[in-house]
């Protein structure tokens, strides 16, 4: 079966002053269709340009990038992203920000209003939909930029580091959100994230990245049962795969010097 | 369905509705103090002081003079006419060609140059060549005016452009716009902060060039009554002129700032 993403021996690079700098260093990794997997690593691992290649927002210097056996060409609404930043469109509200993708796709106005609607029940904020962005707290803003990217209805979820800016008990509500709709949705998650627990948490398997070179490490398999309880958070076994991934995360071999 | 009523504070706090809402009393309390100050320190100046100095009522009664017989509307009229026709015409080429600049790498290359090169350039120094090249009608006037309008406002534009969030663009790049669209619904929204402070300072630039501009030759307004009164020793005339461009220029800035407050009030206050 074909794999939904696969990465094959992608190489990136940046030129600087006097060479060139490798962010990422051939990196080989087939995301399966329904599949939910996370990547960490320390910074400047590429983790972040990695996701951006399948998002078609960056092009690979080498090796390809593919998303159901087609290359990668720019951008498309069938990958929604989301940002750490939330990005959302300060000048409009909730809802115009959801509908914004829609507009794009020429929908009929009842559909999109249709759309709209329901993606921004699903991640609960109906009594904000006409509120603007700078009224909202930093998880209802990355909430509303859910909505958005749900709301155009991709078969691939591109998430980097969304949660990363948002308090602790704001995250964890979050992410169990993000768990209940990808339980009924089952589109295919690729989330960037330098949490350790959280990679566990959500992931079926985890990809460790290390850096300079940035390239993939290794990956550690999840065996932990849908859907994820605080039970599960707490059991002993998902404590064992935390350390594992924990230990190759933070105590890879000595970087090489650059 | 899967709806999470979490209770989250929305991130308004009451401190910002103070901030850019009413100004506290005490505030406009000291302004007006001041201005009762400065008058008092006019007053004494031209009774002890300084040969020749009008007072403040001298200078009322001359206004007096001036609004009966309708030669300040005139005045008034004609600068106004003057400074808005430079002014409009200036930005509403300013705003498409910083567009230009910004979004196409080829067209600052070709427009850049000329744009720094003239923003060095003092407009007033335009005159002689506009006098010699426009002769001495209103184009001169409104030509110096609309330059100085559309250097300060296409610097803005440009650097709005430049400046866009690249989140913001690619947010909108994986919904699927194009380069058109993100122009037109991200771009053009995202710079329209810095567009209304470059209107801002146009108009600034192109009020202060006014009176210059008003000595090529002109047959009215308030440079050119000025002007006329400097001839004649004529000092109560020439603080009516001063004083209706001071009030005018700051009810026209204050107009524009209140109209961008406006318009982008979707803004966060940091």
């Amino acid at each position: 079966m074909t794999p939904k993403i696969s990465f094959r021996d992608v190489v990136k690079s940046f030129p600087v002053k006097g060479g060139s700098f490798t962010a990422l260093n051939g990196a080989s990794l087939d995301i399966a269709d329904e599949e939910f997997v996370t990547v960490v690593g320390p910074s400047g691992c590429g983790k972040s340009t990695l996701l951006s290649m399948a998002a078609g927002l960056v092009e690979p210097t080498a090796g390809e990038v593919l998303v159901d056996g087609e290359h990668v060409r720019g951008p498309g609404p069938d990958r929604g992203v989301i940002f750490q930043q939330y990005a959302l469109f300060p000048w409009l509200t909730v809802r115009k920000n959801v509908e914004f993708g829609l507009r794009l796709a020429d929908l009929p106005p009842g559909e999109r209003t249709r759309r709209a609607e329901h993606a921004i029940e699903l991640v609960g904020l109906t009594e904000f939909a006409d509120a603007l962005p700078k009224t909202l707290s930093g998880g209802m803003k990355q909430r509303c930029a859910i909505a958005r990217a749900y709301a155009v209805d991709p078969a691939v979820l591109l998430m980097d580091e969304p949660f990363g800016a948002l308090d602790a008990l704001t995250r964890v509500q979050l992410q169990d959100q993000l768990l209940r709709t990808w339980s009924q949705d089952r589109r295919t998650v690729l989330f960037i994230t330098h949490d350790v627990d959280e990679a566990v948490y959500l992931a079926r398997r985890v990809v460790v990245m290390a850096a300079r070179p940035g390239r993939i490490h290794t990956v550690i398999d999840v065996d932990l049962p849908y859907p994820r309880t605080e039970e599960i958070r707490l059991s002993p076994e998902f404590g064992r795969i935390r350390n594992e991934v924990w230990h190759s995360v933070y105590h890879q071999a000595a970087p090489l010097p650059t | 369905m899967s709806v999470v009523s979490v209770p989250e504070q929305t991130a308004a706090q009451p401190g910002a509705a103070r901030r850019t809402g009413r100004r506290p009393v005490r505030t406009l309390a000291l302004n007006i103090a001041a201005v009762l100050i400065g008058l008092a320190a006019w007053s004494l100046l031209s009774v002890v002081g300084v040969q020749g100095l009008p007072g403040p009522l001298t200078v009322a009664e001359r206004a007096g003079e001036l609004i009966a017989d309708g030669t300040l509307a005139t005045d008034v009229l004609a600068s106004l006419r003057r400074v808005l026709l430079g002014f409009v015409l200036g930005t509403a080429l300013a705003v498409p060609v910083g567009f230009l600049m910004g979004w196409y790498t080829t067209a600052r290359g070709l427009l850049e140059p000329y744009v720094q090169f003239f923003r060095t350039i003092p407009p007033l120094a335009i005159i002689p060549l506009a006098i010699v090249l426009l002769g001495i009608g209103e184009v001169p006037k409104v030509f110096v005016i609309f330059l100085a309008a559309f250097l300060s406002s296409v610097v803005a534009a440009f650097q709005g452009v430049v400046d866009v969030d690249r989140t913001l663009i690619n947010a909108a790049r994986v919904l699927g716009a194009s380069d058109r669209t993100i122009f037109a619904k991200v771009v053009v929204p995202a710079s329209l902060p810095f567009i209304l402070v470059g209107m801002r300072i146009g108009l600034g630039s192109a009020w202060g060039t006014l009176v210059a501009a008003e000595l090529i030759a002109a047959q009215e307004g308030l440079g050119f009554r000025m002007q006329q009164a400097q001839l004649y020793y004529d000092l109560p005339t020439i603080f009516v002129g001063l004083i209706s461009i001071g009030v005018l220029g700051l009810a026209m800035d204050r107009l524009l700032l209140f109209a961008g407050r406006r318009l982008t009030s979707w803004q966060e206050t940091r």
